[in-house]
């Protein structure tokens, strides 16, 4: 709830004003709100991670089919497609979905259409929000520890995800989201020891392959593509 | 009609002198009124207007973001580090360069030539990848080069001393030598952008599909562009490991990409001024935070800023210029004269 207060405050204050702006200027102002958040955050609890037991009963493993996981992770696991399934629905089946969809796709016919621009791009912060601050529970609760600058490494792949899948894809996102996940985990055991420390490298490496193969991500949407 | 052509063409020509004698009276005033720890901050502010208008070079002629310049000025830095260190020292901390390197004893100015070469070579192979994408693909392949660069350098231990960092480079870059390179840049910039190259681009920033029209191949262009510019911020690097005396992998990653890229926004990404602007006003603003955090003594009271303060007011200056002129401070016009007037 905290994480779409702030989001749909942000909204207000800053990218509300901005809506003409280019791509770029609203990248970097979402930067620097972003650097401006972490080091509000920074002057109020220090810089020092903070250990935090969120619901430590949820680390004892449980035997599964002879496997043993931690509670916590199939928690996890039953969440993601949870939520993967309401937004799915939320984005196709209900009025405010299709107004998202439309505004993502035409931005100023669908205000000409009746769609009420403000109040599609706020819910969509506030969604956004709600769900970054989810991801960031789980992770809490995972490491027991709460840093300052534990969204950085997270950001990065959830960035390059939305892109590779391409945007305004959900199935994309998702798919791409695996992708990483999996790719990063299949390096992490078959590359030979010496080379273990640049999985990183490779990783991005395919990042680019991926790219130059299908520029406009896994999925297209026909929003993305260029009109002339 | 060629009367106005020619003026143009020589008032186009005086931006990059007027903007090196804007950066020489800032290095003059600094010389000549600062303190020790003063010089210092106009050599890190030289060299970040080096970093920056390199930056532009790629960025502002065409209107492709890259967050991958970071990388090239941390490929300058280490190629500069092995080739003028102390081969003693090279032995010591970085056991496995090649036997051509780790003998290599140079001059810090053809290493630094070197390493803005090395720059652009390696500008040239990933660039001719990379910029067959284009939007907002192409800025996040960019990134991604960046994390490469990143990892290689973060990880390999013998060659680059991976995260425990290299030291005791010999600090030669002072406020001058880095005005230098930073009017080099600027100079380097104008005729880039006034070349039938640099107006090829700019014309394909403007219209994608209609330069193509024109017959503009803007893949080639994009990468005359990226090479000239990675040389420059190769350039950027050597200077930044020659002023601190000490390379790290950390100090050429997200933190340096996000504060240049607000440099040339802020200033104004469509023009040469644009970028020396925002270098000078953000630098200025940055240092004067930082003094205030540390203490101003006014009569018997002692005003300070609580720490952590100067990164909060940074931002919000940011977001407030980016909201009140989404251009950038210069909305993308030139410093110029008018010359023979009309």
């Amino acid at each position: 709830m905290v994480g779409a207060a702030v989001a749909v405050a942000s909204e207000f204050f800053v990218f509300r004003h901005m809506r003409n702006a280019t791509p770029v200027a609203m990248m970097i102002s979402s930067f620097a709100l972003g650097f401006v958040i972490q080091n509000n955050l920074l002057l109020v609890y220090g810089s020092r991670p903070k250990a935090i037991s969120l619901w430590p009963e949820l680390n004892k493993p449980v035997s599964i089919i002879g496997a043993s996981i931690p509670l916590l992770q199939i928690i996890v696991i039953l969440t993601t497609l949870i939520v993967v399934v309401t937004l799915a629905l939320l984005l196709k089946r209900t009025r405010i979905g299709l107004e998202m969809r439309a505004a993502a796709e035409n931005f100023t016919m669908a205000r000409l259409l009746g769609v009420r621009a403000n109040v599609v791009i706020t819910g969509a912060f506030a969604l956004s929000g709600a769900l970054a601050a989810a991801v960031a529970l789980i992770m809490v609760t995972q490491t027991g520890v709460a840093d300052v600058r534990m969204g950085g490494q997270i950001m990065l792949v959830a960035f390059i995800a939305t892109v590779i899948g391409g945007l305004g894809s959900l199935p994309g996102a998702v798919a791409a989201g695996f992708l990483i996940g999996a790719a990063s985990v299949i390096l992490q055991g078959f590359l030979p020891l010496e080379a273990r420390p640049f999985r990183d490298a490779f990783l991005y490496t395919l990042v680019i392959v991926v790219l130059l193969l299908r520029p406009e991500g896994l999925f297209t949407s026909n929003s993305t593509k260029p009109r002339v | 009609m060629a009367q106005t052509h020619k003026q143009k063409r020589l008032s186009a020509w005086s931006t990059p002198i007027l903007l090196i004698a804007v950066l020489l009276i800032f290095t003059l005033l600094i010389t000549i009124f600062g303190d020790k720890s003063l010089a210092r901050m106009a050599a890190q502010t030289l060299i970040r207007v080096t970093f920056v208008v390199g930056l532009w070079i790629f960025v502002g002629n065409s209107g492709v973001v890259s967050f991958g310049h970071a990388g090239y000025m941390a490929i300058g830095a280490y190629c500069s580090a092995w080739l003028s260190l102390d081969p003693m020292k090279k032995g010591l901390f970085l056991p496995d360069l090649w036997p051509f390197l780790a003998n290599a004893e140079w001059h810090v100015l053809p290493a630094a030539v070197a390493s803005g070469l090395l720059a652009a070579f390696i500008a040239l192979l990933s660039g001719a990848a990379i910029l067959r994408l284009s939007g907002i693909a192409a800025s996040i392949a960019t990134f991604a080069f960046l994390a490469i660069v990143y990892t290689i350098y973060s990880s390999w231990e013998g060659v680059t001393g991976a995260t425990s960092s290299v030291v005791g480079l010999t600090r030669y870059a002072d406020q001058w030598a880095t005005f230098g390179w930073a009017s080099v840049t600027v100079f380097a910039a104008a005729w880039y952008a006034n070349s039938s190259s640099g107006l090829a681009l700019r014309a394909s920033r403007e219209d994608e599909v209609a330069a193509d029209a024109s017959g503009i191949n803007m893949y080639r262009h994009r990468l005359i562009s990226l090479v000239v510019s990675a040389f420059f911020t190769g350039v950027a690097g050597a200077l930044f490991g020659h002023s601190l005396g000490v390379l790290n992998p950390n100090s050429f990653y997200l933190g340096v990409t996000f504060i240049t890229l607000a440099m040339l926004v802020v200033g104004g990404i469509g023009s040469l001024t644009g970028a020396v602007t925002g270098v000078l006003v953000l630098s200025i603003i940055i240092e004067a935070l930082v003094r205030m955090e540390r203490g101003m003594t006014v009569g018997e009271t002692t005003l300070a800023l609580p720490t952590g303060a100067q990164e909060i007011i940074i931002g919000v200056i940011m977001i407030l210029v980016l909201i009140l002129r989404p251009a950038g401070l210069t909305g993308g016009r030139e410093l110029r004269l008018r010359i023979g007037g009309r």
